[in-house]
């Protein structure tokens, strides 16, 4: 059985770990509270008491047995709160998520090097170090949680939410949006994925880099990119060194470095990826991307071209 | 009254006694059916309305099971799911929960407290058809694809113009709308029943828990429903006048709206629970023959969960935000609304443990309603700790919790009183061997649907998702959510046939079936019950032998009807001794047509169908006009004989009219709206670096002092007009004032460069502008009216005194609004 994806109960960092024992003590507490309660509601059907009884059981049940066992989960609950990573911005790489209906803006920047990146629905973490989220919204409400790793936090228009992550062990984690926010909330996921510091670099160093003007030998490699001009896709979509200023979509500078497709809603793959610009209703119905007009020769070829771009 | 033992009355009664009192309540037949105003009638229509809109919910929630089912399931398309999740849950919780346990209310409470009915008879008409309508009218915009789809809380900005244009928002904030005005008329009539009408003998001490139940959500409607009338307001300006309250851009906040909304929101589902709570509380004890444990220990709980329900509604909002402060006192908060609610639980289950229980149909229900509404309430305070909810929140698990807590919190009670007052209505029982298979329909259907979602939200399942991935690890719990599903929705259908199958059985007596001890169990007709009964205990049919047989005979209280109306007793509300009598209006056209006016009105105004809407709109208000003009009319009778010797006044005035506190509550329901609006000012500003915005203005110095001179003024005007009743220019003058001073107020702000679309700031300025101008609007041709009505004679002057209360109100909030304008 493949372990589940998206799941509180599997964490994979220290705050994950903290809010997955929290949850499995709140957990048994309340499953003893409801049992000897269920047994005092069955139990009801055959005892009869006498009156005192009755009232030293409403003042134990009531009041005695309650208020500290609620003063204590409060405490408790402070005391974890106070040992989650509070969001703190001093940290090496920061990554800015602005949320978008119904897709993920991810910029990262390395304040040691300087070096800046720009990518989509997709994060990834050196493992082993605290990494500073910014997350705000383009539009509407959104809600940024990655179970295995963090809480949930908000992303609202106009504010600035704080959320730093820090991964344990290398692996993918899905998140997804939490949040409410129209057609297509429900495919609106994301992946974050820790790998070794060393790899993080490199990795980061590339997503930094440009498309490498052509050096593109194919005559389809050419004819893609040429179909990605004519288009206008650079109208909606950033791919530098090819078409710069479009933000109304992801950034597709490396897009074939990422696992899946829209927002989590397809897993990468050449034929996704045709299926998906030919019609983007019919994976995510609502989703802001028009159809392509685009004979199947040309597809084909825009396909082979973004394939290249990792 | 007459020594110990005696009652109020003796026998042989007059003849045509009996006959007067049956022809004063006598049920209006044929179309006059629509001009019923008894809450009995009223009653019955409420509790068939608000059950229909519980069916018709969860017919969409089935349609959402069946999508659920499976992964990627095309069922239904995703824009047809999300006007369904949101019809679900706003149609759930505003078109049945709250008017479920206002229905239960009014059919129950004046036959609960031995009085003949509410104290505003026409009012509780008007807000059942303008419910009904409103509700009808909402749910048909589904039916066209306009359904609301922004969710049951609506967040903003998805809600706002930009990313809702069409008109489903719209009518999600209209059909709110009418829930609004039945909901605070429900207030109303609750309040002063309750304080009020109660029989002789029955102090509050000795009042059904029930009754208590409905005083303290009666009290809580008045403080929280006001912000969200404030919020739904704020969002429709934002729509329609592009005012931008939650337009970040533009300075306005989306979190604003939470903040409103969930002031409203959380109190909200405890209106929903403490009626439910009562029913428990007051049937428990019949059911097992034993008085309830600790009664007045559960008395001050429902006071205590009432009260500390106003402080935590930023729970709802722990991932938005907010500071560590505020987080954690509402957390704290949160669970130590745990404390009175097991107060309540443990009282129960020691009046099971002290009664008799026997497996009959309600104390099923009421068994299950335990288990269903504990776990929830556990689940609740796992959630009100911080860190947890930071994982659980916006999951499934949330959807498990609040399943847990209303289904079994009101629908298990809901389904125990209809089990247990069903006698009330044609004295049959419902079937006792078809309810043990609702009941184990509805109690499996509950935990197999709901249980599974706890898992689910840990496993990372989102809210409000119309399909999920195969690869996600959900599919068998959505799969056994969607079994559990049809199993209660197989439960609820049974119950329903069996309703049908009961209630047309012929009217026979029900002569106490459950041999309970309050007085709605007393013989009952259109007219309550023959006399008003003197009441010595808790428990009155079960310590006050023969009073079933003295109340029948009319040997209690107003045993006919003195002025030949319909009429009830008011006593004092601490020592329920009788005070004046209160003649009650008959049936009449006036609510319905009213209410179908202001319904088409709104309606039609919001499909911007503008012409169609005025006529309606002149129908509303003329029907209002007629209403208002034959209410408060001299009576003929100055005494009335009650009892042997007792002789009482007819009506009252001043501060011991009913009518008079009844304005209170409006005042009070006001005040309220007013200070959401002032917050709104409030926590935009404090969001602002610069306070006024650049390029926003405030008026010069001479003008707020001159605004707050005439207001003044307009008050000491209308403070004169009723020390001098008989004259007309007096209340003239304080209506021309008061124009003046809103005209001037009016003026220097536009004068001053107010725009409201430019920035929220402005919006909110603007918005305090424009409720001091609804006042002025009411109060204007308030005082026309006044005024016209002439001969303001000393006997029938409630509708001059309400009126300059409210004046003082008005004028309050305006210089109120000065001040707080002036110190930001």
């Amino acid at each position: 059985m493949t372990p589940p994806l998206q799941s509180v109960l599997s964490p994979a960092g220290p705050d994950g770990v903290l809010l997955s024992r929290f949850s499995w003590l709140l957990f048994a507490v309340g499953a003893a509270i409801f049992l000897v309660v269920a047994t005092l509601v069955l139990a009801s059907v055959v005892r009869k008491v006498r009156r005192s009884q009755s009232r030293r059981l409403v003042i134990v049940g009531g009041l005695l047995f309650p208020v500290p066992l609620l003063a204590a989960l409060m405490g408790w609950s402070g005391w974890q709160a106070a040992q989650l990573t509070w969001p703190f911005s001093g940290t090496r790489i920061h990554v800015t998520v602005t949320a978008h209906m119904w897709w993920w803006e991810v910029r990262y920047r390395d304040t040691a090097t300087g070096r800046e990146a720009v990518l989509a629905n997709e994060l990834r973490l050196p493992v082993g170090e605290r990494v500073y989220l910014a997350l705000t919204s383009e539009d509407v409400l959104h809600a940024f949680w990655v179970p295995a790793l963090a809480g949930k936090a908000d992303m609202v228009p106009g504010r600035v939410h704080g959320l730093t992550l820090h991964a344990a062990a290398p692996g993918r984690y899905r998140g997804q949006c939490a949040e409410y926010c129209g057609t297509q909330h429900a495919a609106m996921a994301f992946d974050v994925v820790a790998v070794a510091p060393q790899e993080f670099d490199t990795w980061l160093a590339g997503q930094a880099l440009m498309v490498t003007p052509p050096s593109l030998s194919g005559a389809a490699l050419h004819r893609g990119r040429e179909v990605f001009l004519a288009a206008r896709c650079g109208a909606c979509h950033t791919v530098r060194g090819v078409a710069e200023g479009g933000t109304l979509g992801p950034d597709l500078t490396h897009v074939a470095s990422r696992s899946h497709l829209a927002a989590g809603a397809l897993p990468f793959s050449r034929a996704a990826l045709i299926g998906w610009i030919a019609n983007p209703q019919a994976a995510k119905p609502g989703a802001r991307m028009p159809p392509a007009t685009l004979a199947p020769e040309e597809l084909q070829a825009l396909a082979t071209w973004l394939e290249t771009l990792r | 009254m007459n020594g110990p033992g005696r009652t109020p009355n003796r026998l042989p009664r007059p003849p045509g006694e009996y006959a007067a009192l049956e022809r004063a309540w006598r049920k209006p037949a044929g179309w006059r059916v629509l001009t019923a105003v008894n809450n009995t009638r009223i009653g019955r229509l409420y509790l068939a309305t608000a059950f229909g809109f519980f069916l018709f919910a969860g017919i969409l929630a089935l349609a959402m099971r069946l999508q659920l089912a499976v992964p990627g399931n095309d069922l239904l398309q995703p824009a047809t799911y999300n006007q369904f999740f949101t019809m679900h849950g706003t149609v759930m919780m505003f078109l049945f929960a709250i008017p479920m346990v206002e229905a239960i209310a009014v059919f129950l409470l004046p036959g609960m407290l031995g009085a003949r009915d509410l104290p505003f008879p026409r009012l509780s008409a008007y807000a059942y058809w303008a419910y009904a309508f409103g509700g009808a009218g909402f749910i048909v915009t589904l039916a066209f694809g306009l359904a609301p789809d922004g969710g049951w809380f609506m967040y903003p900005p998805l809600t706002g113009k930009e990313y809702s244009p069409g008109l489903n928002a719209d009518f999600w904030l209209l059909g709110i709308g009418f829930i609004e005005i039945s909901a605070i008329a429900g207030a109303v009539e609750l309040i002063i029943g309750i304080l009020f009408t109660r029989t002789p003998g029955m102090t509050l001490a000795r009042m059904p828990v029930f009754a208590w139940s409905m005083l303290v959500v009666a009290a809580m409607v008045v403080f929280a429903f006001p912000p969200l009338i404030a919020g739904t307001a704020l969002l429709e300006l934002e729509r329609a006048y592009d005012w931008p309250f939650f337009i970040a851009a533009r300075g306005g906040d989306p979190v604003l709206w939470q903040h409103l909304f969930w002031f409203f929101g959380h109190p909200e589902v405890y209106i929903i629970f403490l009626p439910a709570a009562g029913m428990a509380s007051s049937m428990l004890p019949a059911l097992v023959q034993t008085p309830l444990v600790a009664r007045r220990a559960v008395i001050a709980s429902l006071v205590a969960v009432g009260s500390l329900s106003f402080a935590l509604w930023m729970h709802h909002m722990f991932t938005a935000g907010l500071g560590q402060l505020e987080t954690t006192l509402v957390s704290a908060a949160s669970m130590a609304i745990a404390i009175p609610t097991a107060v309540q639980v443990f009282a129960w289950i020691a009046t099971l443990w002290r009664g008799r229980v026997q497996f009959n149909a309600p104390t099923l229900f009421i068994l299950g309603f335990l288990l269903v509404f504990v776990l929830g309430g556990l689940t609740g305070v796992m959630v009100a700790a911080v860190p947890f909810d930071w994982q659980a929140h916006d999951s499934y698990f949330i959807v498990a919790h609040l399943h847990y807590v209303l289904v079994g919190g009101l629908v298990f009670p809901m389904f125990a009183g209809a089990y247990f007052w069903m006698p009330l209505f044609n004295g049959h029982r419902m079937s006792e061997a078809l309810a043990r298979w609702v009941f184990g329909l509805v109690f499996a259907g509950t935990n197999v649907a709901f249980f599974p979602m706890h898992i689910s939200g840990l496993l990372g399942m989102p809210r409000r998702v119309y399909t999920y991935g195969s690869e996600m690890g959900w599919t068998a719990l959505n799969l056994a959510s969607t079994v559990g599903a049809l199993l209660l929705a197989g439960g609820v259908a049974l119950f329903t046939l069996d309703l049908v199958r009961t209630l047309r059985r012929p009217q026979k007596a029900h002569n106490n079936p459950w041999r309970a001890s309050s007085l709605e169990w007393l013989p009952q007709d259109e007219y309550a019950t023959r006399s008003q009964p003197e009441v010595r205990s808790a428990e009155p049919l079960w310590r006050q032998a023969l009073l079933v047989e003295q109340v029948a005979s009319g040997m209690h209280w107003l045993p006919g009807s003195v002025t030949g109306k319909r009429e009830t007793l008011v006593t004092g509300w601490r020592d329920a001794r009788p005070r004046h009598l209160l003649v009650l209006p008959g049936d009449s056209w006036l609510p319905f047509l009213c209410a179908l006016g202001t319904a088409g009105f709104f309606l039609l105004m919001t499909m911007q169908q503008a012409v169609a809407a005025w006529l309606f709109g002149a129908l509303a208000i003329v029907t209002l006009v007629a209403w208002l003009w034959r209410a408060d009319r001299p009576l003929a009778a100055g005494a009335a004989f009650v009892a042997e010797g007792i002789a009482l006044p007819v009506g009252a005035k001043g501060t011991a009219s009913h009518s008079w506190w009844a304005t209170w509550v409006l005042v009070v329901v006001d005040a309220a709206i007013f200070a959401s609006l002032a917050f709104t000012l409030l926590h935009l500003s404090m969001r602002l670096d610069t306070c006024p915005p650049p390029g926003a203005h405030l008026p010069g110095a001479p003008w707020p002092w001159l605004q707050a001179t005439l207001m003044a003024a307009s008050s000491v005007l209308a403070w004169w007009s009723g020390r001098r009743a008989g004259q007309w220019w007096p209340m003239l003058a304080a209506g021309g004032c008061l124009v003046a001073a809103f005209a001037a107020d009016l003026g220097a702000h536009r004068y001053a460069g107010l725009a409201p679309s430019r920035d929220a700031w402005s919006a909110a300025v603007a918005a305090l502008l424009a409720y001091e101008g609804l006042h002025v609007a009411v109060l204007a041709p308030a005082v026309v009216f006044v005024a016209a009505r002439g001969k303001l004679r000393e006997a029938s002057r409630a509708t001059l005194d309400n009126t300059i209360l409210l004046w003082h109100c008005a004028v309050g909030q305006a210089l109120a609004g000065l001040v707080l304008l002036q110190m930001l």
